[in-house]
């Protein structure tokens, strides 16, 4: 699967989470720019999981910090 | 390459505030001392000047009724419990200076291991200084590098240190969720080793754990199971060995963990296993190697309360009318809680914001009252909560002013 695609799968999970409507790019952050709390990072991640079929864990999403990363390693975990 | 440079990138100097490693508790910092300005106590520097009993003590020199201890069988003061640790203390000294591999074993720590496999029906048991140190030391060993965790997002904070002491990968899952569970376990890559970790009882909100599904799940998953009976243990189950006895799963557990700090009455943690290999975790669990053992009067305690736990048929049923009282008592009174049933000997009392639930702390604490006060976020879904744990030792009256103190206590707040 392409970056693009990925992204725009991504793109429509974030939604429900992203309520201040914050523009998204490559660096927007999760915890600075999005201001995810933990239990937000948990549902998101957990969508994520469940839309891709794939397992990305706690040690995996402590190397995530922006949009781009978190885009880089779906596609990566995929394949 | 040396006296010429100049260092450009060297701050010139290092400010108070970047270079103070404590700067970054300063929000933490702020919340308290905004609390504390509107003139509320502080709950969570409260003193026991006096303990009476399991059930009473003296704070703020003001006789106060225990309800958020844990001591849910009221062992602390038990006169059987009492005399062998005096007895110990007199035989064997004050303390072992030693660990449990070197000079750390005594006569006591083989008893209390004994007592424990006797109370489980099971091979092997391994005492550790404290619960927290048995989740520390059994997850971090056993599950290493390659090797996935998958576990209950509300676990307790000794379980997570554990995951984050070892090298497993792990994979958390929504509190409770058979299904979420089983998606995450399928989703492992083939080969690689599983362990579960759940609960029997939760803590926070004194819901119990569907373990009779989710070990079902696990065992066809291909995953060894590891539960934490801290808060079962003694009081759920016909022989007190906890949920996962009540189920009628036990059989099916690798490893139960718990504590001495709640039922036993004392201090001191554990690990019991079937697992024919089981031994071998006494040398290679370093928060068993790396530190002291149990005084000998620990021990001593803690083996007279496990053997008496196991015939404590008609405390434990005293224990459960209490829970179902108060639980029946504050949900007619307009609390919301935890649970829509009693579960266990923890009610949770859902309070709206921190606020109030501190305020409804203390409130009760004039009253009389001792309960745990628990915040974001060490809770679900960043509640604030009372938590009101029962003591087998409660008696029926004791139950019924404590339900006046919260009706007061719940108007004088406006939270009812
Ligand atoms: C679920 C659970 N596990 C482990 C522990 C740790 O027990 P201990 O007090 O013996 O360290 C506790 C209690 O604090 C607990 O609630």
């Amino acid at each position: 699967m392409d970056r693009a695609e990925t992204e725009g799968r991504i793109k429509a999970l974030v939604v429900p989470f992203n309520t201040k409507n914050v523009a998204i790019a490559d660096a927007t952050t999760f915890a600075g720019d999005l201001e995810f709390d933990s239990l937000t990072v948990m549902d998101f991640v957990a969508a994520i999981e469940d839309e891709f079929d794939i397992i990305i864990s706690m040690n995996q999403q402590a190397e995530i910090e922006s949009w781009g990363q978190l885009i880089d390693a779906v596609v990566k975990l995929k394949g | 390459m040396s006296e010429g440079v100049s260092q450009a990138d060297r701050p010139v100097e290092i400010h108070a505030a970047g270079g103070d490693l404590f700067s970054k508790f300063d929000p933490l910092i702020q919340m308290r001392e905004g609390l504390l300005a509107s003139g509320q106590l502080d709950p969570f520097s409260l003193v026991m000047e006096k303990v009476l009993s399991p059930t009473r003590a003296i704070c703020n020199g003001r006789e106060t009724i225990l309800l958020g201890t844990y001591n849910y069988m009221g062992m602390t003061f038990d006169p059987d419990v009492i005399a062998a640790g005096k007895q110990a203390l007199d035989e064997f000294g004050a303390g072992t200076t030693g660990s449990r591999v070197l000079n750390g074993t005594y006569q006591g720590h083989r008893e209390c291991e004994d007592a424990l496999k006797e109370f489980y029906g099971m091979d092997h048991a391994m005492v550790f200084s404290t619960g927290y140190q048995a989740n520390l030391g059994i997850i971090s060993t056993i599950a290493g590098k390659g090797d996935y965790i998958v576990l209950d997002i509300d676990s307790h904070a000794s379980i997570w240190d554990g995951c984050k002491l070892g090298d497993a990968e792990i994979v958390p899952f929504k509190h409770n969720d058979i299904e979420a569970m089983e998606k995450r376990l399928k989703r492992i890559p083939a080969g690689a080793g599983k362990l579960v970790i759940l609960e029997g009882v939760y803590s926070m909100l004194g819901d119990i754990a569907p373990l009779k599904e989710m070990i079902a799940v696990a065992k066809a998953n291909g995953a060894m199971v590891l539960v934490d009976e801290a808060h079962s243990m003694g009081f759920i189950g016909p022989n007190g060995r906890g949920v996962a006895e009540d189920q009628g799963v036990l059989d099916d557990v690798d490893f139960v963990i718990g504590t001495f700090s709640k039922s036993v009455g004392t201090v001191g943690g554990f690990c019991v296993s079937n697992h024919p290999k089981f031994e071998i975790m006494r040398l290679v669990c370093r928060p068993y190697v790396f530190t002291a053992s149990l005084p000998p009067s620990v021990v001593a305690t803690a083996a007279t309360s496990i053997r008496k736990l196991m015939h404590s048929g008609n405390k434990r049923a005293h224990l459960w009318k209490n829970s179902r009282v108060l639980h029946a008592g504050l949900k007619a009174r307009g609390f919301s809680l935890g649970t829509q049933t009693p579960q266990s000997a923890i009610i949770a009392v859902i309070m709206p914001d921190l606020e109030r639930g501190a305020a409804m702390w203390e409130a009760l604490l004039r009253e009389g009252l001792y309960v745990n006060l628990a915040r974001p976020p060490a809770t679900p879904a960043n509640m604030t909560l009372l938590r009101c744990s029962l003591c087998a030792e409660h008696t029926g009256e004791q139950v019924e002013t404590v339900l006046g103190m919260f009706e007061r206590a719940g108007k004088a707040v406006g939270i009812i």
